[in-house]
Parts: C-alpha cells; structure tokens; sequence
C-alpha cells in the first residue's frame, strides 16, 4: 500500500491531479491512499514551490502542473 | 537536458515530427493572419447592414478583432508555453539565492516573467525563495513581477491598443517590480514575517526537490499546447465581453465627461485610479479592452496605466493569500510602495505626452 499526497492549496488543477492519481493507481490495479494536503504551512515544509505537488511514500516526485500521465503511472509503479 | 525516446507511448511522436508540424501550424497561421481583414469585411457584406454605418463600423470591428486577438495570443501563449518548460521555480530559486540585492532584483523580475507562476502558488513559492536564502527583496521583485508583466497582458495590449503601448507597460511594469522589490529589502522587514516562516527561514535550509523532470522537446511542444487550452478556458469569456463591452463604450459614453474624468489635467485621477483598481480583481483579458475604450474616449495613458497595473499587481484576494506569510504592516508597506511606484508612472507618462 503506498501512501500519496497530493499538495495544493485547493485550486482546480490540484482537485484534477488527486483525482487523476487515482483514477492511474485504480487502473493499474495498485491499491493507494491518497491524501490532499491544502495548508501552506505543510506545503512549504514539503518543499512544494508550485502546486499541485505529488509525494510517494514520502518522496516528492513532482511539483507544477498537472502531472504527465505516462510518468505518473512509473512513479506509481516505481 | 538529455534527449530520450518513451518507448511505447501512444503519443510518443519523435522531435522532427513535432518540429515540422510546429513549423507547418505557424505558416498556416500566418497565411490565415493575412486574411483577417478581407475575410471580416466580406463577413459585413453578408449581412443586411449599411457598412459605413455604425452598426457596420461596429460588427466589422468585432469580426476583425475577436479573430486577430484569438489568433495573437494562441500563438504567443504556445510559445510562452514552450519557453517557460525550460524554466521552474526550483531553478529560479537557485539562480536567485544569495543574490546581491540591486542585481538580484533585476534578475528575480526578469525571472518573474519567464518562470511558471500561479497566485494560488504563491505562499509555497514565498515561503521555498525565502527559506533558501533569496533575500526578501528580491523576493518580492518576483511576486511583483510574475502577475504583472504577463504574455496575455501584452498580446492584449499589443492587439488592441498598440504596441508602443505594450512595450512602455513592459518596461514600467519591471521598472515598479526591480525598484519596489529594492526598496523593501533596503528597509530591513524580515522581522515581519509572520512567526512561523522566519522559524522555517533559520532552520530548514535544504529541502528536497523533487528530481528534474526530463522533458524532450515534444513534451515541451505538448506542454505549450496544454498552456493554450488552459489559457484560452480562461480567457475568452473575457475576451468576447471585454471586446463588445469596448464597442459599447465606443458608441455611447460621451466623450467630454470622460476627458474631465480621466484626462491628464485632473491630477487627482491618477491616485483614484490606483486606489480604484486595489478591490478590482480580474485578469489582464477582463481589464484591456476597458482600457482600450477609455484611451479611445480621451482617458490619459498615464492614469489609464496607473488603473490597470493597480488592477493587476494589487490585488485585494492576492492580499489575503500573503496574509498567511506576512504580518499586515508588511502587507502594508508592500501596497504602500507598489502604489507609489505606480503613482509615479501614471503621473509621469500624463506629464510627458
């Protein structure tokens, strides 16, 4: 079970990317827990500087922008 | 930035493809540009209407603009798109990060244009400049920057107005984010952060990041594209509105009052301006072609000016995003010195022309 956060202060970008990472994980039969985190504070110490940011068990993979769909599924596979 | 093939991607076109067709779409482009005005006028002479009466004046107007500002910021907004895929927060950061100030300030405006920027980002990104060392002011030449001087203010502006126009707003524009940004960090504030970022600011110094995506010039060419569909959701409501509000303004308000209003003997107008356009929010799509009918009804260019950059870069919603990072005196000081720059543009440009 891998435990993904996504970063973002709540904007329509960030609502896509949860949803696009579960909709992938769903896909390739991985089993996630995917939890948004919208407070700055949290943000910042994750060093997230352009949102919608996404962590994989505790790694930050990617920062900025909706996430390419290809890479996503590596980085969920990975 | 290393060049690598995805193997079994659908949409996996190789470079030279996606180069062709980028070439083969800004030809085709150009060659439909040239056509804008014979096929707008033929669009009047299909219609039941006298063309040089003001309903002809009028639709030919629309009919011409709305296409050629589509057609300018498609173009622009791909190519931004494309430029900025070489650029991130992350990589700005460490550019800026124990930058003098002066150079420093310089860089972080230019920086500010180029790099990818959200408002709805802007506390991570405060907070991830500050807490890597890039100097307070120079921070705030890049958050001055990033909304202010953008590609669809200056394809506006440009399309609609005149490109003296849009280059004078550039240059100002980077002008008020260099000097404000030098300014701040010449009065010391960092005291007035808020408590939690300052404790950020002396204890974590590296973060991690995530690791460089490596992008092919098709991801980037995709990249531009995808910045165009996000643009254009955006914008062309706007647009439209913005366009046909113009025209409205054009036909009905009378010429004079707006001269008394606006013009450049009223010195009092370029403050009311500023203060005017703090609780204004709307994009540069929504607030152009406003500004295009008021210079077309005898407005000064300098309070114009001074309107829409109040409008754009002092922003009442951006205030409150900031409120988490900054104590209200900061917030305080930074509209104080933002407006006074822009103050002194709009008063300067009504004293020159």
């Amino acid at each position: 079970m891998k435990s993904i956060k996504v970063y973002g202060p709540g904007c329509k970008r960030c609502e896509t990317t949860a949803e696009m990472v579960r909709t992938r994980a769903a896909a390739l039969g991985l089993e996630v827990e995917v939890e948004k985190v919208s407070d700055p504070r949290e943000i910042a110490m994750a060093g997230v500087m352009s949102t919608p940011g996404i962590s994989i068990d505790g790694k930050l993979v990617h920062a900025g922008g909706l996430p390419d769909e290809a890479k996503l599924d590596g980085w969920l596979q990975g | 930035m290393s060049v690598e093939t995805q193997p079994g991607s659908a949409r996996g076109w190789p470079d030279w493809r996606w180069h062709l067709g980028v070439a083969a779409a800004v030809l085709a482009w150009y060659a439909v540009y040239r056509q804008l005005i014979p096929v707008s006028e033929w669009l009047v002479s299909l219609l039941p209407v006298e063309r040089h009466s003001h309903t002809g004046e009028a639709l030919a107007f629309f009919f011409y603009d709305v296409p050629k500002v589509m057609m300018l910021l498609t173009l622009i907004v791909f190519a931004m798109g494309v430029v900025r895929s070489f650029f991130s927060p992350e990589k700005t950061r460490a550019l800026l990060s124990g930058k003098r100030e002066g150079v420093g300030n310089v860089m972080s405006a230019g920086l500010g244009v180029l790099t990818p920027f959200c408002s709805c980002s802007a506390v991570p990104l405060f907070i991830g400049f500050v807490s890597a060392g890039v100097p307070l002011g120079v921070t705030f030449s890049f958050l001055i920057a990033a909304p202010m001087v953008n590609e669809v203010a200056l394809v506006l502006l440009v399309g609609l107005v005149g490109w003296q126009v849009a280059v004078t707003y550039l240059i100002f524009g980077l002008g008020i984010a260099i000097v404000a940004g030098f300014v701040i960090g010449k009065l010391k504030l960092e005291g007035w952060l808020q408590d939690w970022v300052r404790e950020i600011h002396a204890g974590a110094s590296a973060m991690d990041a995530p690791e460089d995506e490596a992008l092919t010039m098709s991801d980037r060419y995709r990249l531009g594209l995808a910045t165009v569909k996000e643009i254009f959701g955006k914008v062309w409501v706007w647009i439209l509105l913005g366009i046909g509000m113009g025209a409205l303004i054009h036909g009905y308000v009378p010429e004079d009052l707006m001269v008394r209003i606006m013009g450049a003997d009223a010195w009092w107008s370029v403050p009311a301006a500023v203060v005017l356009g703090i609780p204004m929010y709307t994009n540069a799509a929504g607030v152009i072609p406003i500004v295009e009918a008021l210079l077309g009804k005898g407005a000064a260019l300098g309070t114009v000016l001074a309107f829409m950059m109040s409008v754009i870069a002092l922003s009442l919603p951006e205030m409150i995003i900031l409120r988490q990072v900054l104590t209200l005196r900061l917030i305080a000081v930074f509209i104080g010195v933002v407006g006074s720059g822009i103050l002194m543009v709009g008063f300067l440009f009504n004293l020159l022309f």
